[in-house]
């Protein structure tokens, strides 16, 4: 059974409409591959293009991320991007670091 | 959309207290790392036993001997915990951990080495421990009400499925089993950071937000006097990061889905601590460790911990069931003995959190009823002291 009306494979979630990432939720994502995203909190459905691998459970950016700037997941602040991010890149600890500690 | 009716009942032992316990133990309790060779070989005579070797219990002080007594004491007297031989190096000690348990009307009876060396008090208190496992055995369980069970919750080697959908089903578990007035608890002070504002918000009155915030607060003026550097590889651990955890910040807003969405707690207790203002929601001061969070639970008297799990921590507890679920479509496959609950079907949208909310309250209360964990079957007991600092 399949919920929401998705008959396609969803390959990102996104917990808020505000999150400027999504996480992937299936296995081999690659350069290239035309992402479909499920908005959980919305219902709604986004595409991004993925620009780098996305290993499962890992981010990629769904908008250009300026360095400095903050990265929200959850719709809070989970951290800074240490250098620029463009959209369908991959977003982890080498782009991506703590405001804490 | 209205979940699945929840069962009322469990079949649990109700001990001298009051209290229910989900499993029968006899266990062994050593008083201090130089008893775990005596506690270990009574274990081994009396089949059926459970020895609880640990590291700590010589020269500690303070608030940090506090934790110690009341971490034995706490398991001594869990409701899993039908009867208990307390072994110590000297009769002073062990008899504080004895007289604390004896409080639970359970039977307890304590030996010490110093004067009668090993063997003397292996055979004597071997004596005791096959007496009580034969009471032990003579015990059934009953029907009782769910509201008189106690749950704990805390996740680990998390990863951004633990955030989608492991926590979640527990969050919803959560929020169905809180009206019915069952006792739960949540922990893992640090690894709330980033989210400890919206933890806050949580709480039942502005008193107990304060009192959560103070709690947090020390935990991290603690961590920013350790460190020695912005602790990633310790947390977020090389595991999260491996499944694609970047920050603290991240990891605490995935770790908070486990709360649920509507349930206050309502109360901040210390490590180890029973809670004591009734019913509900609780939240304890604990490390962020796995093994160290569940023992300080357990010692909270509570009867079974649901453990979300991303890339696969392996947790058991001796004395509590460890009831693992996933949202990671990998490690329900790869290791897949290790998994009570599959909810990566939230990932490919098959299962509503409703539906694997329900699908965990019918594993727990399964394993209430008897059901063994898979950290049961692979004979995980990770029965982990916490040491607040050096000893004296």
């Amino acid at each position: 059974m399949h919920l929401g009306g998705s008959i396609v494979t969803t390959h990102i979630l996104i917990h808020g409409e505000k999150d400027t990432v999504g996480v992937a939720v299936v296995e081999n994502i690659e350069p290239g591959m035309e992402l479909t995203g499920w908005v959980m909190d919305s219902d709604d459905t986004i595409t991004v293009e993925a620009r780098d691998p996305i290993p499962l459970g890992h981010k990629v950016a769904l908008q250009d991320i300026a360095e400095g700037d903050t990265v929200v997941k959850y719709g809070h602040d989970i951290g800074r991007a240490v250098q620029a991010i463009a959209k369908g890149h991959h977003v982890h600890v080498h782009n991506t670091k703590t405001k804490r500690w | 959309m209205p979940g699945k009716e929840i069962p009322q009942t469990i079949w649990g032992y109700r001990r001298e207290n009051g209290r229910v316990g989900i499993r029968n133990h006899v266990i062994i309790l050593p008083l201090d790392d130089l008893s775990n060779a005596a506690c270990e070989a009574v274990a081994n005579n009396i089949k059926g036993t459970l020895a609880l070797p640990h590291h700590y219990g010589r020269l500690q002080f303070g608030e940090d001997l506090q934790l110690h007594f009341r971490t034995l004491i706490g398991t001594g007297c869990n409701p899993n915990v039908a009867a208990v031989v307390v072994i110590g190096i000297e009769p002073g000690w062990t008899g504080r951990v004895v007289e604390g348990i004896a409080q639970s009307g359970k039977p307890v009876q304590g030996f010490s080495i110093e004067r009668h060396g090993d063997i003397n008090t292996i055979a004597a208190a071997s004596r005791t421990a096959h007496q009580f496992l034969q009471h032990a055995s003579e015990l059934r369980r009953e029907e009782c009400s769910i509201a008189d069970l106690w749950v704990s919750m805390k996740c680990g080697e998390s990863d951004t499925t633990s955030g989608l959908g492991a926590n979640p089903t527990v969050g919803n578990l959560l929020d169905k089993l809180d009206p019915l007035g069952v006792t739960t608890c949540f922990g893992e002070t640090s690894e709330l950071t980033g989210a400890e504002m919206v933890c806050r918000e949580r709480a039942i009155s502005p008193e107990i937000g304060e009192k959560f915030m103070r709690t947090w607060t020390a935990y991290n003026d603690f961590i920013n006097e350790c460190k020695t550097d912005d602790l990633s590889e310790s947390q977020p651990t090389k595991g999260n990061i491996e499944g694609g955890l970047t920050t603290i910040e991240e990891k605490a807003f995935g770790n908070l889905e486990k709360i649920g969405r509507t349930t206050k707690f309502i109360d901040v207790l210390e490590p180890a601590e029973a809670p004591s203002r009734g019913a509900g929601l609780y939240f304890m001061d604990t490390s962020s460790a796995a093994a160290e969070c569940v023992t300080l639970q357990a010692a909270a008297g509570f009867a079974v911990h649901l453990f979300p799990t991303g890339q696969g921590n392996v947790i058991g507890n001796p004395i509590e069931p460890v009831i693992k679920l996933t949202a990671n479509p990998r490690t329900a496959r790869e290791m897949s003995e290790h998994v009570d609950l599959d909810v990566s079907g939230i990932l490919r949208r098959e299962m509503t959190y409703d539906d694997a909310g329900d699908a965990l309250i019918d594993i727990t209360v399964r394993t209430c009823n008897g059901r063994l964990t898979c950290a049961e079957v692979l004979g995980h007991r990770e029965f982990v002291m916490t040491k607040l600092y050096r000893s004296a």
